[in-house]
């Protein structure tokens, strides 16, 4: 036992001295949960570029994609086999988070270091220009007189995150549970849910405002609610926040990383140093400006707090509706 | 917008000598990406994305060398389907049914030629189609909802169960098997896993590429070892040269048909190149193999297929360019690319960009010749490759494959995947079953049951949906007249069949 507890201490003490040369020179890894193209993906590709960019690494990060069970191949790969790797981080996000809390994931989110997030998009209800709703608070009496009268849809299945922060809202209007069940939701493949609305084959859509932005300048569709804090910075400042409306709900999907549970503490740190120092960049704000994301920074013990409260926030609601027992 | 001066403006930036060249260098790089087997375009240009980031290319350079890759996968795919019976990714396992009999013959190389010179045809009109009409189709696809989706698939399953072998009973399994198949995975619309047996490597379901790969050439693979064990040396096919003159080697009527299909599919999100050559195969079957020569190296079952994928390539573009919307894996990518780029596609795209999306639009005309240019002294090099040996050649295509399916997935248990469905297929083949349903029915299966769910979820279960709209009332009344018009004409072959022979005819 206490060879082995020697052995271990030893390990520590390698492992944490590999990690600081690592974050100082050698490689870093990124694990995108995701195919080429997917949103993880993008995340680890502008993550990586940057941090070799600004001269935070100086050897090009490692990008590596592992699709698969919506990120739970990546996580059980990364608590099984790499879960004391000092120089890997694992792309996350709103996504992920709702697996854990559903249970999807092998284990809880104990199993890894919560390391940062460092950037959010923003989640906006949409209609088209012609719709008879003007305002949240239009929609959810409608909706509240008959649970049936549109039909919603957004681009995660039943219980994932757009329809989960749909019916927070629609909660938050002072629909009863029995309703919320009754709202019809459609899943659409990500991209192809805007033109189906603007097609009429679906009245309402929760999403995402990055990707669909286009859309919204072009007043080819009308947004209802921006779920965040404060309204958006320009070109979107007109839009109204939720919370103006009355309804207090923020619906962020951020874009932040986890590592091994069993890495060392000084390498976490490190980690999320490194990240804080991206953040802080010039480009990095650029960068989120362009793809119509939000940086929103928090990192270390502040983001473990606050993966572990959203959690419970959204396993309480997924249990509420029976999408979990 | 006046499209001539503007697209003659796009020919400006398109024919610069430096994106003369990436393309040239896209061009050559797709072609062989694309007769990879395993490695597809999606894979092939995400491989790609960093050189155009380390070349600190312009928006317009990076687009035009992401596009002629596209493209080149497109030319590149048929290669190994014609010379190997192994397509090199999904759309091209069409190009096996005709193209590898011909190989087989020792006409590899008219084949060859002939899927270049129908690709060109089918890339150019699809790029005309896309410069004259682009914002138009766009808002025309928009009115596709779920049960017109659902309307199309169905269309496309049924007119597809006419490929393959004589056996109805035997295509029909493996068609329902590959269903069955597409249905493992998590449900997209609850979540709930399905047939995955608790393996989150089954969660995604089966990467239809692993599939593919395993299907075509590793069991082509199995059936060499067995003839090489029974002591009797897989024949060395002739290489032949071009034996047809070249204006005998276009197909208009044939091209311009499979064009069209490919070029509408291409332009509807998520039905794509495979689809479109899928489609177009079973279509020109149906019109024009009256002497029963398709599947046994008709040079038409080679040149519908190679048209329509490449038609379908330029009408994918549609939507990405005027919606901002990627209609396949392919188009997210670029999309993803242009965004990094610090542009912002969507529907303003064309009034903010302009000199981007023309010089795009000039750059695909410009592909395509090269391709065509490229592909045409290259025949006489890719047939050569006939002549080696296939106890040397079969290895490395199996060293290849199953490097293609691990970059793209990083797993193990792919490969194993793979190799249990090589050993799948070759126990079909040797059982008389049709690959090509199959693979279909894998291909199909969830969009189509995804576009059905999805009717019904917004129609809150009542089936009426599916025929509420004169679009899909109308795809369903042409699936029907398929299948009628199949029942009228095979009744039409029996009854000729039985007829006792005059002498003329023997004659």
């Amino acid at each position: 036992m206490r060879k082995g507890g020697r052995l271990a201490r030893a390990g520590g003490l390698i492992a944490v001295v590999t990690l600081l040369a690592s974050f100082a020179s050698p490689r870093v890894e990124c694990l995108a949960p995701g195919g080429p193209g997917s949103g993880w993906d993008f995340t680890c590709r502008t993550v990586g570029r940057l941090l070799q960019e600004i001269g935070i690494v100086d050897r090009p990060v490692q990008v590596i994609n592992m699709p698969g069970g919506i990120g739970a191949v990546a996580f059980s790969h990364v608590a099984e086999n790499r879960s004391r790797d000092a120089g890997l981080l694992v792309a996350t996000s709103t996504v992920g988070i709702t697996q854990i809390a559903q249970r999807r994931y092998p284990g809880d989110a104990d199993r890894m270091r919560w390391v940062a997030m460092l950037g959010a998009d923003i989640g906006v209800v949409l209609v088209r220009p012609d719709s008879p709703y003007r305002t949240l608070n239009d929609l959810f009496a409608a909706l509240k007189a008959d649970p049936t009268a549109v039909v919603t849809g957004g681009t995660s299945g039943a219980g994932g995150y757009d329809h989960l922060r749909l019916l927070l809202l629609a909660r938050a209007a002072g629909m009863s549970t029995e309703e919320l069940r009754r709202i019809r939701w459609v899943q659409f493949d990500g991209g192809t849910a805007v033109p189906q609305l603007i097609g009429g084959h679906v009245g309402v859509i929760s999403l995402d405002i990055g990707e669909i932005s286009g859309f919204v300048e072009a007043g080819q569709v009308r947004a209802l609610g921006v779920l965040s804090d404060a309204r958006l910075p320009p070109p979107f400042a007109a839009l109204p926040t939720a919370r103006e409306q009355g309804l207090d709900v923020v619906g962020i999907n951020w874009r932040g990383f986890y590592t091994g549970g069993r890495v060392a503490d000084a390498a976490y740190t490190a980690m999320v140093d490194s990240l804080n120092r991206l953040y802080e960049s010039d480009k990095w704000q650029q960068a989120m400006r362009q793809h119509g994301l939000q940086a929103i920074w928090r990192g270390g013990p502040e983001f473990e707090a606050f993966v572990r409260q959203h959690i419970a926030q959204l396993r309480g609601l997924s249990q509420e509706l029976g999408v979990i027992r | 917008m006046e499209i001539l001066p503007a697209l003659g403006q796009g020919f400006g930036v398109a024919l610069e000598p430096q994106n003369l060249l990436l393309a040239l260098i896209g061009c050559f790089a797709g072609t062989v990406i694309g007769a990879l087997p395993g490695i597809g375009p999606t894979n092939g240009i995400a491989i790609l994305i960093p050189l155009a980031f380390s070349l600190s290319l312009s928006p317009v350079a990076a687009m035009i060398l992401l596009t002629s890759v596209y493209y080149g996968t497109m030319f590149g795919g048929r290669i190994s389907s014609i010379l190997l019976n192994i397509p090199g990714d999904a759309p091209a396992v069409m190009t096996c049914l005709d193209g590898y009999p011909m190989a087989r013959q020792g006409r590899a190389a008219d084949a060859l030629a002939i899927s270049a010179i129908s690709s060109f045809l089918g890339g150019t009109l699809a790029t005309i189609g896309l410069t004259l009409s682009a914002p138009l189709l766009a808002q025309a696809a928009i009115h596709f909802g779920p049960a017109e989706y659902f309307a199309l698939y169905i269309m496309a399953v049924v007119a597809v169960s006419g490929v393959g072998s004589a056996n109805p009973a035997k295509m029909l399994l493996s068609g329902l098997v590959g269903l069955a198949l597409a249905t493992i995975g998590l449900d997209p619309a609850s979540g709930v896993p399905r047939y995955t047996f608790d393996s989150f490597e089954l969660y995604d379901g089966i990467d239809f590429v692993v599939a593919a790969v395993g299907l075509f050439a590793i069991s082509e693979f199995l059936l060499f070892i067995e003839q090489r064990g029974s002591g009797t040396e897989a024949k060395r096919l002739p290489v032949g040269r071009i034996g047809t003159a070249f204006h005998r080697m276009i197909y208009p009527m044939v091209t311009l048909r499979a064009s069209l299909l490919g070029f509408i599919i291409g332009v509807l999100p998520g039905a794509g190149a495979t689809m479109a050559s899928f489609l177009s195969y079973t279509l020109e079957k149906r019109i024009s193999d009256k002497e029963g020569t398709f599947g046994r190296g008709d040079p038409r079952g080679v040149a519908a297929p190679e048209a329509a994928d490449n038609a379908a390539a330029g009408g994918n573009l549609v939507p990405m360019l005027t919606l901002g919307i990627p209609g396949s894996g392919t188009t997210a990518i670029m999309l993803g690319m242009l965004v990094t780029l610090n542009i912002q596609p969507g529907p303003l795209l064309f009034e903010r960009q302009p000199e981007l999306v023309w010089g795009l639009v000039a750059s695909l005309y410009v592909s395509n010749v090269i391709l065509l240019v490229l592909n045409i002294p290259l025949v006489g090099i890719f047939a050569r490759l006939l002549t080696v040996p296939p106890r040397y050649l079969m290895p490395v295509i199996v060293v290849v494959s199953f490097m293609g399916v691990y970059t793209v997935s990083n797993s193990a248990f792919d490969l194993l995947l793979m190799a249990a469905f090589g050993v799948l297929g070759y126990g079909m083949r040797k059982m008389g079953f049709s690959l090509v349903p199959m693979v279909l029915g894998m291909l199909l299966g969830g969009p189509m049951e995804q576009s059905l769910r999805r009717a019904l979820q917004a129609s809150g279960g009542q089936v009426s949906i599916l025929i509420a709209s004169p679009l899909s009332i109308g795809l369903h009344l042409t699936t029907l007249g398929v299948v009628v018009l199949a029942i009228f004409l095979e009744i039409r072959r029996r009854r000729r069949l039985h007829r006792p022979v005059a002498p003329a005819e023997v004659a």
